[in-house]
C-alpha cells in the first residue's frame, strides 16, 4: 500500500483469462470491451466470492446465532475491513456499504447537509461533476436554500484554480468534486483542492467513482472528509459501494434511513441508534456484493494499484497517439497528455453522431459509450450533445484500440459512402 | 453492416427535407432525448381545412433520429390533424425500413413523439379558441 516497489509490468492477456466474458463468442471475436468507465467486467475470484455465499453458508448478517450466520458475518465484516486496508482507511468503522456511490452522496446531502446546511450557505461544486455529485445538491439547495457555485473548467477539461480560489473566498460549507472526471479523464488535483478547502473552513467530498479503479486512493493522504465509489467499477458486483468518511463526522450525523439493524434500543415512539458504521446500514445489506466487492479489491491489490496506474497510463498514450493517426478529422476532448488523465478517452468524429458510431462499432463487436455520459452541463460547455467515450481496465489491451481505430474508419466509410 | 444504414438514411441524414424553421408556426415544439441529447424543434402551420400546410424541423442528433424527422415530415404534409395524431409507431419505423435496436427506439421515436405533441398543440389551441 503505497509501497515504493517497483513496477511490474501488468499482462492484460495473462489477466482476461480471468475474467469469463472473454470466453463467450462474438460471431468469431472476442468483445473488445471499452466501457469500463460505465462498468468493469468481472474477474471469476469476485463471481465465486458471491457464489460462495449464495451457495454455502447464505444467512442473515448480525443475527444468526448459528454456523453459517457466524461465516456470513465474518465475511460481510471481513469485507468492510479488506475495503478500508485498500483505501487506506484508518479503521474498518469509517466505511458504510451503500449500493453504489449516487446513495452514497445522497446520504451525505440527506444526513450531514440537513443538519450542517442552511440558507445562503454556499456549496461549490464543479462543471465537470456527474449528474450523482449534483442532482443531491441541488436537492439539498432546494430544501435549504443554500446555494451552488461551480467551478469552470479550462478548454482541456482542467479545473480553473485561480476562479476556484476566488470561490473559496465566500467560505463555503462544502466543497464537492470529483477525483477523476467521468467524461473526459481529467485527474483533479485532490489534496491541494481538500488543504484549500480545509483552509477556507469547507469540509471536502470526493467522488472516487473513476478514482479507486484507475490508480492507488489513500484516503488518510487526500485527507478529505468523505470520499464515495461504487464497487461494480473496481472489479466488484453491482449492489456494492462504500462511503468513507471521518469516525467523529459520522457520529455526529443522523441516521439516513430507518429499519433494523440501525437501531440500538427501540421503544414505540422513540429509538436510539446502533454504532458507526451500522447505523447507516438499515435493513438487510446486499451481503452477496459487500463479499464481492471484497474480494474485487483483493485481486486488484494483488496486482499493485501503481500497476493498474502505469497500465492504463500506456493504453491511454497509446489510444491519444494512434486515433489522431488512424482516424482523419477525430475530435479528442480531455487534457492532452495522458499523465493527466485516467484510463478514458472521449472523442467525436465530423460525419457520423456517437449514436451512430456506437451502433456500426457493435457490429464489429466493440463496446463503447456514446451520449452525454451523465453530465450534461459539461457537455453544454464543450458544444457538443453527445461524444463517444472509450475506457479501459487491467483486461483492456493495446489490441481493443487497435481494433476500435480499424472500426471508426469503416463508420468512416459509411458515412462517406454516396456523400 | 450496410443494411444498418442503407443509403437512403444517410441521404436523409446529410440533406434533411424540411429542415428549417417556419415564419408564423400554429405550433412549435421541442422534444429531446434524455439519453443521447438527441433534439429536435418542430413546427406546424396547419390550413383552414384542418391539414398540415407546412411543416419544418430543426435540430441535432443521430443519422437514426434526424433521417427519421426528415421522412416523417414528408410523410404528415398535407394530412389532416387527427390523421397525425392517430399515426403508429409502426409508421416510422417502415419509413426508416431497417433494424432497430431496442437501445436505438427512443431515436427513432422521438420525430414522431414531438409530431404528435405538435398536432395536439394545435388542437388544443383551436378549442381554446373555440370555447
Amino acid at each position: 500500500m503505497g509501497s515504493m516497489t517497483a513496477l511490474r509490468p501488468l499482462d492484460p492477456v495473462a489477466l482476461r483469462r480471468d475474467f469469463p466474458l472473454f470466453e463467450r463468442d462474438f460471431g468469431g471475436r472476442t468483445l473488445a470491451y471499452l466501457d469500463s468507465a460505465a462498468t468493469s467486467l468481472k474477474p471469476r475470484a469476485v463471481i465465486e466470492a458471491v457464489d460462495g455465499y449464495n451457495a454455502r453458508y447464505t444467512a442473515n448478517v448480525h443475527r444468526g446465532i448459528y454456523t453459517t450466520g457466524e461465516e456470513a458475518t465474518a465475511a460481510y465484516e471481513g469485507a468492510r475491513e479488506k475495503v478500508a486496508r485498500f483505501l487506506n482507511a484508518a479503521e474498518s468503522a469509517e466505511i458504510v456499504f451503500v449500493r453504489n456511490a449516487t446513495e452514497a452522496i445522497n446520504l451525505v446531502a440527506a444526513t450531514w447537509g440537513q443538519v450542517n446546511v442552511r440558507a445562503g450557505d454556499r456549496i461549490v461544486l464543479t462543471e465537470l461533476e456527474h449528474h450523482a455529485n449534483l442532482i443531491p445538491w441541488q436537492l439539498l439547495a432546494q430544501r435549504t436554500g443554500a446555494v451552488l457555485e461551480f467551478i469552470p473548467i479550462d478548454d482541456e477539461g482542467r479545473l480553473d484554480q485561480a476562479a476556484y480560489a476566488a470561490l473559496l473566498a465566500t467560505a463555503p460549507r462544502l466543497v464537492a468534486f470529483t477525483a477523476v472526471s467521468n467524461a473526459l479523464g481529467t485527474i483533479d488535483p485532490v489534496r491541494e483542492m481538500t488543504a484549500a478547502a480545509h483552509a477556507a473552513g469547507a469540509l471536502v467530498l470526493v467522488d472516487a467513482a473513476q478514482a479507486v479503479p484507475h490508480a492507488f486512493v489513500d484516503v488518510q493522504a487526500w485527507g478529505a472528509d468523505f470520499v464515495v465509489f461504487s464497487g461494480h467499477k473496481v472489479l466488484g458486483p453491482t449492489g456494492s459501494g462504500a462511503l468513507w468518511a471521518r469516525r467523529a463526522l459520522l457520529e455526529a450525523m443522523p441516521p439516513f434511513m430507518g429499519g433494523g439493524e440501525m437501531i440500538r434500543e427501540v421503544r414505540l415512539r422513540s429509538a436510539t441508534w446502533n454504532d458507526v458504521p451500522w447505523k447507516f446500514e438499515a435493513g438487510t445489506p446486499d451481503v452477496a456484493a459487500a463479499i464481492g466487492l471484497g474480494a474485487a479489491v483483493d485481486y486488484l491489490a494483488a496486482i499493485g494499484m501503481e500497476n493498474v496506474r502505469e497500465h492504463e497510463r500506456g493504453l491511454t498514450r497509446y489510444a491519444l497517439e494512434l486515433l489522431p493517426r488512424e482516424v482523419p478529422g477525430i475530435r479528442l476532448f480531455g487534457p492532452r497528455s495522458a499523465d493527466e488523465r485516467a484510463g478514458i478517452v472521449t472523442f467525436t468524429l465530423p460525419e457520423a453522431h456517437p449514436h451512430d458510431v456506437a451502433t456500426l462499432l457493435d457490429r464489429d463487436a466493440i463496446a463503447i459509450r456514446a451520449g452525454h455520459h451523465c453530465t450534461q452541463p459539461l457537455h453544454e460547455r464543450l458544444g457538443e450533445p453527445a461524444t463517444a467515450r472509450a475506457s479501459f481496465n487491467v483486461y483492456s489491451t493495446t489490441e481493443d484500440l487497435d481494433r476500435l481505430a480499424a472500426g471508426l474508419r469503416s463508420v468512416q466509410r459509411v458515412f462517406a459512402r454516396s456523400a | 453492416m450496410d443494411d444498418l444504414y442503407r443509403d437512403e438514411i444517410l441521404e436523409h441524414y446529410r440533406r434533411p427535407h424540411n429542415f428549417g424553421t417556419l415564419e408564423s408556426p400554429d405550433a412549435s415544439v421541442e422534444g429531446s432525448n434524455p439519453l443521447c441529447g438527441d433534439r429536435i424543434t418542430l413546427m406546424l402551420a396547419v390550413g383552414e381545412d384542418g391539414r398540415v400546410e407546412d411543416v419544418a424541423f430543426t435540430g441535432r442528433g443521430c443519422a437514426i433520429s434526424q433521417a427519421s424527422a426528415s421522412m416523417l415530415t414528408d410523410e404528415i404534409r398535407g394530412r389532416s390533424l387527427a390523421e397525425v395524431e392517430e399515426l403508429t409507431n409502426q409508421v416510422v419505423l417502415d419509413l426508416l425500413g431497417i433494424e432497430i435496436s431496442p437501445a436505438r427506439l427512443k431515436c427513432a421515436l422521438l420525430s414522431i413523439d414531438t409530431v404528435k405533441k405538435a398536432a395536439a398543440q394545435v388542437r388544443g389551441a383551436g378549442d381554446a379558441a373555440g370555447a
